[in-house]
């Protein structure tokens, strides 16, 4: 019965070692070779799918939008690239992208009225007239939209969805920092479009040296107009709020 | 199994076979009974099943008397059972083999295979409860079909709506197995990513960027391998080039300095088709210093993100400033 020890000992156990470093790293080769073979697969799958439905996803959007969350599901991002399979075979890469333009210079031909901020039901309204008048082109829904605005995010512009007590949605394009007491002036005047100092204080108990902080701060920012013309004080309205005209 | 009615086997006006398969045993319940190895059809509106030996012996099921179905495995090697639940027989239910049954569901036996899509259609038409826009049969003396005028347009509209219906079930049910067998992709790439993590250098680079291209084309965001500084992918590295061919010169025509959607949307209406997604655009210009390109991405503490030229950029025009004003 030998024991392990000495020298020789250590030189075997490092000797075991490397092999089972070396086993590692052959198993990911392996691992790498399978994905590989799953993939051309999967490819094979996605074209045979895709012969079958890809125009069920461009005309239904009840389908796209269960199979954008079908992919959420598994962790999937369909839209991550154009160069994807799911862009690629599917088109959905296109559909998504164009919408984002869309949405884009619709935001960017409004902000000089609304300072960056508008309700997304304006901006699905105005991306639909953009898009034409054929049914084919209408059939975008706010799924669609806000799915688009999601990955518009990295580019930098500070795209962002806030959403308002009443379930309705603000879409921001602009990188103002819009933090808690600006979401809660938001709220106050989304029954009316307008708010002043003295609605502030009446509904959110606001001191006034904060609301006048506050109002500055989103005039500065493009976000509100200052209406000096009705009797009771100065009224802002926030045009992102503003019924289309 | 009282549920169950004597038929004579002829299908009814409009009634398809869906789906059948042989060697198909009902039992009652938990009890066996005689109707062994016999031909299941099922119908839009029924389940039919046929005795092998003896050409009268068939018996029925109306599927409006199904609540529901589930699969049961009989475990031992033996092939899985289907569990028709079944509801209370109703007053003027016509007469079939068994009188009365203590049981409240039947079992379907396959002995041949075949329950997994036999299971697959019942439940579909199931879900779709046919029986209850079936038209009431005709007698035989009303007079023919209208095809024309406004019931034959509402005929045709109704047959459209349930074809459209029947594609979209379709398309959801492919649907479903495709993202199955991205799953088992997903889980895969996990794996790989883990061993990636864990042991830095003992997988080459060329491996890796061949598994980044793998998780580009599923649309994996993988953390470990994505912000890897280093050798990016082909893809993202043509892209860049590409862009600073065609957009340089109006980057420099602009001031120097473009804002990233902007970018984003000449490039896209530039394109037309195969559009590049957000992430893409970002991923080619975090390759513009590596590469050493007349164009660089600058992001600012406010996030806006911006493609300056360098030549004519912001520090340059600074800089040119400067020197003029020394020069006074």
């Amino acid at each position: 019965m030998r024991r392990a020890v000495g020298l020789g000992a250590i030189n075997k156990k490092k000797l075991a070692e490397a092999k089972y470093k070396d086993k590692g790293s052959e198993l990911a080769e392996e691992q790498l070779n399978q994905m590989s073979k799953q993939l051309d697969a999967f490819r094979a799958n996605l074209e045979e799918f895709a012969a079958n439905h890809r125009n069920d996803i461009k005309k239904n959007p009840e389908f796209r939008r269960h199979f954008q969350e079908m992919c959420a599901t598994i962790g999937v991002d369909p839209l991550a690239s154009g160069k994807g399979f799911w862009s690629e075979m599917l088109g959905v890469g296109d559909f998504y992208y164009e919408i984002g333009v869309q949405i884009i210079e619709v935001c960017l031909a409004t902000q000089h009225r609304n300072g960056g901020l508008m309700s997304l039901e304006e901006l699905l309204q105005k991306v639909r007239t953009t898009r034409g008048r054929s049914r084919q082109a209408q059939d975008v829904s706010l799924d669609d939209v806000m799915r688009a605005i999601k990955k518009l995010k990295c580019l930098g512009n500070g795209f962002v969805l806030h959403r308002l007590n009443d379930g309705r949605f603000m879409v921001q394009s602009v990188p103002a920092e819009l933090n808690m007491d600006h979401t809660s002036v938001l709220n106050t005047a989304q029954g009316t479009g307008h708010v002043s100092i003295k609605a502030l204080q009446d509904k959110l108990g606001w001191q006034k040296e904060r609301s006048m902080l506050v109002m500055d701060r989103l005039v500065q920012e493009g976000l509100v107009w200052v209406d000096d013309q009705d009797r009771e004080g100065r009224l802002y309205w926030f045009p992102g709020l503003f019924p289309d005209t | 199994m009282d549920r169950f009615e004597w038929s004579d086997g002829k299908l009814k006006e409009g009634e398809t076979v869906i789906k059948q398969q042989g060697g198909v045993k009902i039992s009652d319940g938990p009890e066996k009974t005689n109707f062994e190895n016999g031909l299941a059809q099922l119908t839009h509106s029924r389940l039919i099943w046929r005795s092998p030996q003896n050409q009268q012996s068939i018996v029925c099921l109306h599927l409006s008397l199904v609540l529901f179905v589930e699969e049961m495995s009989d475990g031992r090697g033996k092939s899985p059972k289907l569990v028709l639940h079944l509801q209370s027989p109703r007053a003027n239910q016509p007469k079939g083999p068994v009188y009365s049954s203590q049981h409240t569901h039947i079992r379907l036996g396959f002995k041949e295979g075949g329950a997994n899509d036999f299971n697959r259609c019942l439940s579909e038409v199931l879900a779709r409860k046919v029986w209850e826009f079936a038209p009431v049969s005709r007698p035989a003396n009303q007079p023919r079909k209208i095809h024309a005028g406004i019931v034959g347009i509402e005929r045709n509209l109704e047959k459209q709506r349930k074809e459209t219906d029947q594609n979209i079930s379709k398309a959801f049910q492919d649907l479903d197995k495709l993202i199955g067998k991205a799953k088992e992709m997903v889980e895969l790439s996990k794996k790989i990513s883990t061993k990636i993590k864990d042991k830095q250098g003992e997988i080459s680079e060329d491996e890796t960027v061949k598994f980044k291209s793998y998780l580009l084309s599923l649309g994996i965001n993988d953390p470990v391998t994505h912000e890897t500084h280093g050798k990016g992918l082909k893809y993202h590295e043509e892209l860049a080039k590409q862009l600073v061919a065609v957009l340089q010169e109006p980057i420099e025509e602009n001031g120097g300095m473009m804002a990233l959607t902007d970018v984003f949307c000449r490039v896209n209406r530039a394109r037309g088709i195969e559009l590049l997604s957000p992430d893409d655009l970002l991923d080619a210009c975090k390759q513009f210093s590596r590469l050493r390109l007349p164009l660089r991405l600058r992001i600012f503490s406010s996030g806006v993100a911006v493609l300056e030229s360098i030549s004519k950029g912001e520090d340059e025009k600074v800089f040119e400033a400067a020197t003029l004003l020394e020069e006074f």
